[in-house]
């Protein structure tokens, strides 16, 4: 392609470099951009889904920045987000076959939202605007941030959740048992239900904006 | 008091800046002006001369609860003794047991709520906020007898942090913060909160209690529990034989008024409950607005679902109204909660709105939903959500109203 031509900066400059780290801190999509909240409620109840589902979108948000950034300049402008919405599809019926291939039980925990990282916005909104704009190996430095800090806040919420709504992690229990039988604690329903994941996430941003100083316009 | 005062001034250096408490001055400030009259003057601007500020609002709301808590206290150990078929208790030995169990969840509730109310006033370098005075005591009466210590701790935690800190603090919480606590254990806590187990001490072990065992047949459910189940009894029926089946519960319509039912510490009063809102009306701190207003709301909506239900008085809709307005705690939630200043509305005719919606939506969410028979928490919290933007368009009306009188009067002249 042409952009072989035009890589005269380092693999890993200062640039790239940002571009990678950006969205865990400054420009995180959950958490400052609030972008896909929906997926981050609905699999988020225990840690072994939620962190398939982060997997399934960092692959997904490289993959499809990769693909349109190399392609990005044959893309008539007018029908961009048809192909946009092609290769994403693409990559995420791939996604949903191989879990039903390989991790039946997840898949089916997942049900629907695996197909629905079709719509989720963080995809759609860095193929809009970093790939259309941006050579291959920036556009997959920037697919792998987001995906990855997407897939990082899901587990902490997915992390919280399992262990306060059921007491476990990973299904193995961490709570002791002897807390429950003589102190008579209990897990928390709340947590099982999606206004947990809100008020954990809310408590995750109020911390990250507290950290980094970030105010709303 | 004079020796009071001069301890506090020998204390005043340490606390104030450079000295070696200079962190904990929100503290200091806290215990001073509750106690004394502030030695801080306004320095410049006009303001308003009142010896009512906000402190003594909160206050003047804690001597309102006091007797709901106090026959609280009372009707904990009764209900005791009565499930173990004692039928007539001593006075004293109901208060002490009950005291035995409420007085460590009012200490919880404070202690917690204080340590989180201190942690921010430090790092936000601002004074301790007075509402938690009102918090503290509102979140145990309207929790069961039977709940867990850590429990009662996760709740007030979580009212006072999510429920009014992270929107800035007292004055600034969308929702009052002693409901948000009771939500939270609510829904993250339903075993200890609902059904029929939670409303009545039975276990035989501390101080006070009475030998033997339960009385056959015994349930602590309240009366709208009662009133929920599915039953093809009429609705009226169900709640006196209730009572005499078991030999010790009679939800007729004064027991109830008087609160000798099983239910929430504070709320099974409404006789305190109407004490506490004269207090409330006299001083001019409640709004009586909200009150009547829910009253009215709760009257209408009753009336028209017994009207609705007249063909099958086996369901909940039938609970005639005199009954509804005395059942759980709907009157508790409207004297104490409803009219939180902060997160009621503030315009005149707002407030009757905003009152009758609580009322109408208490009733709705009780009987229509057998799910939560305590719709008034649901009520007021919902309604919370709603009171700005009932005040915006109470706002724009009255605009347009003046503005189309101005072009009148203009067009005369």
């Amino acid at each position: 392609m042409a952009d072989a031509t035009e890589t005269a900066e380092p693999l890993l400059s200062a640039k790239n470099r940002k571009t990678f780290k950006d969205p865990f801190m400054v420009n995180n999509p959950i958490t400052l951009q609030v972008l896909g909240i929906c997926s981050a409620l609905a699999v988020t109840a225990q840690l072994k889904p939620s962190l398939v589902m982060g997997i399934a979108v960092v692959f997904v948000v490289a993959g499809a920045n990769v693909t349109i950034s190399v392609i990005r300049k044959f893309i008539p402008v007018r029908v961009r987000i048809i192909v946009e919405m092609t290769v994403v599809a693409t990559l995420v019926i791939l996604v949903d076959q191989v879990l039903r291939a390989y991790a039946f039980e997840v898949s089916k925990q997942l049900s629907l939202f695996v197909g629905l990282i079709i719509t989720n916005c963080i995809v759609l909104g860095r193929l809009e605007a970093f790939a259309m704009g941006n050579k291959v190996w920036p556009s997959f430095l920037d697919g792998l941030g987001n995906g990855l800090s997407y897939a990082a806040v899901i587990a902490i919420v997915g992390f919280c959740r399992e262990v306060m709504g059921f007491g476990q992690v990973f299904g193995f229990r961490v709570v002791p048992q002897a807390l429950y039988d003589n102190l008579g604690y209990t897990n928390n329903g709340l947590m099982v239900l999606a206004p947990g994941a809100f008020i954990i996430l809310g408590l995750l941003i109020w911390v990250q904006r507290t950290v980094s100083g970030h105010v709303e316009d | 008091m004079k020796f009071l005062q001069d301890i506090f001034d020998k204390m005043r250096p340490d606390f104030e800046k450079g000295g070696k408490f200079e962190k904990l001055y929100p503290l200091f400030e806290a215990k001073e002006t509750f106690t004394f009259v502030t030695c801080d003057r306004t320095k410049s601007g006009a303001h308003i001369r009142d010896a009512l500020d906000t402190k003594r609002l909160m206050s003047t709301v804690i001597v309102a609860l006091i007797p709901c808590m106090l026959f609280g206290i009372y009707n904990v150990g009764y209900q005791h003794f009565r499930a173990y078929g004692v039928a007539d208790p001593v006075l004293m030995q109901c208060v002490i047991k009950g005291a035995w169990h409420v007085m460590p969840i009012i200490i919880v509730s404070y202690a917690v709520g204080g340590i989180w109310e201190l942690i921010f006033a430090v790092t936000r370098k601002h004074e301790i906020n007075e509402g938690f005075l009102v918090t503290g005591l509102l979140v145990p009466l309207t929790l069961p007898p039977t709940i867990p210590l850590w429990m009662v701790a996760a709740g007030v935690s979580f009212g006072v942090v999510i429920g009014k800190e992270v929107f800035g603090g007292t004055g600034m919480n969308v929702f009052n913060p002693a409901l948000t606590a009771r939500a939270f254990i609510f829904f993250a806590y339903p075993a200890a909160i609902s059904g029929d187990k939670c409303w009545r001490v039975v276990e035989n072990t501390t101080f006070g209690a009475v030998g033997g065992t339960v009385v056959d047949g015994f349930s602590g459910a309240t009366p709208l529990l009662v009133a929920s189940t599915t039953d093809t009894m009429a609705v009226t029926e169900r709640l006196t034989g209730f009572g005499q089946a078991t030999g010790y519960a009679d939800f007729s319509w004064t027991q109830s008024f008087v609160g000798l039912v099983p239910g929430s510490i504070g709320e099974t009063s409404a006789l305190c409950c109407l004490i506490g809102a004269a207090i409330l009306l006299i001083t001019g701190i409640g709004s009586a607005r909200i009150m009547i207003g829910g009253l009215v709301g709760a009257v209408c909506m009753a009336a028209l679902l017994n009207a609705v239900s007249i063909k099958d008085p086996t369901s909940m809709l039938a609970i005639p109204v005199k009954q509804q307005l005395v059942y759980g705690g709907f009157m508790f939630g409207l004297v104490y909660m409803a009219t939180d200043p902060v997160s009621a509305t503030q315009t005149a005719v707002g407030k009757w709105i905003y009152g009758f919606l609580i009322g109408t939506l208490a009733i709705l969410i009780r009987t229509i939903n057998p799910a939560y028979p305590e719709g008034m928490m649901l009520a007021i919290l919902f309604m919370n959500a709603f009171a700005p933007l009932i005040d915006h368009f109470v706002i724009a009306a009255h605009m347009k109203k003046r503005m189309r009188r101005s072009r009148e009067s203009q067009a005369y002249a």
